[in-house]
């Protein structure tokens, strides 16, 4: 059975963990190395990216989440889409580098900035009402990454092999079928 | 593209969840609070056992430190506004605010009615003390709740009452009969819609965050044990005797609310905390938890 876990440092992890249930997906709150071990794949939420960066290192290490993230599926959604990425970030914000397009943290500005709106996706024809909160840009991407979803021609969802990235928050919709597409990538 | 939407204001409460928000007065303690791992900060000029030590009358802090701490940190800033001051949160909705807290820790501009916050742009979060008063204020169009605690005492006593008043409310509603809600929604003073939502969820359509006493990690673990969902802390950090470590602290305990070893390991090393003032030995006139309903 396929086991996904959710890195609990800060952000909405229970949000997720509650998708998974939903689709039946034995899933668990990460906190710990230990944790890492028997899992098929991981969500790296939303929430503050200076936070989640600023605690890797206490109880779990960025040499975890690295190794990781080099064998088994991650999604990281806006927070976690920043983690995921190798530039474009302020030194406040260190990133595990694996996925390779530059991310710009609260590219949009404040809170009354952020917005909702319908994307198309590239793997399903009905569009998904995406939440942006606060929410990054990426900026640049490389050859192997494939775009999944854009809004105004960029992209705001993206794939690199095991490596699946958002720039919204498909858990704060009742619309699971992200999640569903990041568990098949976990399953192959 | 739809912005402001109600959706889009409760999503920075969701990720704001898991986090501590620090009360700010100026740019170094914002970087502080930002560098120890705050989620957000609270920019205010005094923070609340200040307002009790000097009293007058306590107002919106000056827009020019907000914008101040604004630029000097990447995370959300939260700002305060009198409970029914709506001349204030347009100010702080025009200057970029990220969160208003519409707040019984300011001198109130309206004893009977709260802001229509359904109006407004920017999210608001507001105190409640049970149950009832929660849901009138998510009824005005609140994203965010908090427990009132009492604001600068460094005694957690009351935001402990209060979680467990509205988590009390919450589980009675759960037990009850469609036939009894409407009685219920009419002893607790709250909107019917918002009742029925809450009875069938079992829990606030919004995040549920703790605020009022905190000062130590252990403090910061008992509300998360009890079911707040993040936790405010104001006077607790900046009138201890070790800011940076004591806020690197209670941010591992929120994280790590359930786990008594890293709880025992933060804890240890700190040095005092706030001495603190027990609230029940405030006069009535003085309880701040008291203003708003």
């Amino acid at each position: 059975m396929t086991r996904i876990g959710v890195l609990g440092i800060q952000g909405a992890y229970l949000k997720h963990e509650h998708v998974l249930k939903e689709l039946g997906i034995q899933s668990v709150i990460v906190k710990y190395a230990a944790q890492l071990d028997k899992l098929d794949g991981l969500i790296i939420p939303g929430g503050e990216s200076t936070v989640i960066s600023r605690q890797l290192g206490f109880r779990l290490s960025w040499e975890d989440l690295y190794s990781f993230s080099k064998e088994k599926g991650v999604f990281g959604t806006c927070a976690g889409l920043i983690l995921l990425g190798n530039g474009g970030s302020d030194p406040r914000v260190r990133q595990l580098g694996v996925l390779d397009a530059a991310i710009e943290r609260n590219a949009y500005g404040s809170q009354i900035e952020s917005f909702s709106e319908d994307v198309a996706l590239s793997f399903d024809s009905k569009p998904f009402h995406a939440v942006f909160i606060r929410a990054p840009k990426i900026l640049s991407w490389g050859k192997n990454v494939q775009v999944l979803a854009t809004l105004k021609n960029r992209p705001v969802m993206i794939r690199q092999d095991k490596l699946l990235g958002a720039a919204f928050h498909p858990e704060l919709t009742d619309d699971v079928r992200i999640h569903e597409y990041f568990i098949q990538m976990c399953e192959q | 593209m739809e912005k402001s939407s109600y959706e889009v204001k409760v999503g920075l409460a969701e990720m704001l969840k898991g986090g501590v928000i620090m009360d700010v007065t100026n740019v170094d303690q914002a970087k502080i609070a930002e560098d120890a791992g705050a989620a957000a900060v609270m920019a205010l000029e005094r923070i609340p056992a200040d307002i009790r030590l000097y009293g007058g009358i306590a107002r919106m802090s000056n827009p020019e430190m907000i914008l101040k701490i604004k630029e000097a940190v990447s995370i959300p800033v939260m700002a305060k506004c009198r409970i029914g001051h709506f001349a204030e949160a347009q100010i702080l909705e025009e200057l970029g605010i990220d969160f208003i807290d519409e707040s019984e820790v300011l001198t109130p501009a309206d004893e009977e009615n709260h802001i229509w916050k359904h109006d407004f742009k920017a999210p608001f979060v507001c105190g409640c003390r049970d149950l009832g008063e929660a849901l009138r204020r998510i009824g005005e169009g609140a994203a965010m709740m908090r427990t009132k605690g009492e604001a600068g005492t460094g005694d957690i006593v009351e935001a402990v009452r209060h979680m467990r008043d509205v988590n009390r409310g919450i589980r009675r509603l759960q037990m009850m009969d469609k036939e009894e809600l409407m009685a219920e929604a009419k002893r607790l003073g709250a909107p019917f819609s918002i009742v029925e939502i809450v009875a069938q969820k079992g829990k606030l359509p919004v995040p549920n965050f703790a605020a009022g006493g905190v000062a130590t990690p252990a403090d910061a673990s008992l509300m998360m044990q009890l079911g707040a969902e993040a936790v405010f802390v104001g006077s607790g950090i900046f009138k201890s005797d070790d800011p940076a470590s004591r806020a690197e602290a209670i941010v591992k305990a929120v994280t790590y609310y359930n786990d008594p070893a890293v709880l025992l390991d933060v804890s240890k090393g700190l040095k005092d905390a706030m001495v603190g003032k027990p609230a029940k030995e405030l006069p009535d006139d003085e309880k701040l938890a008291k203003r708003g309903w």
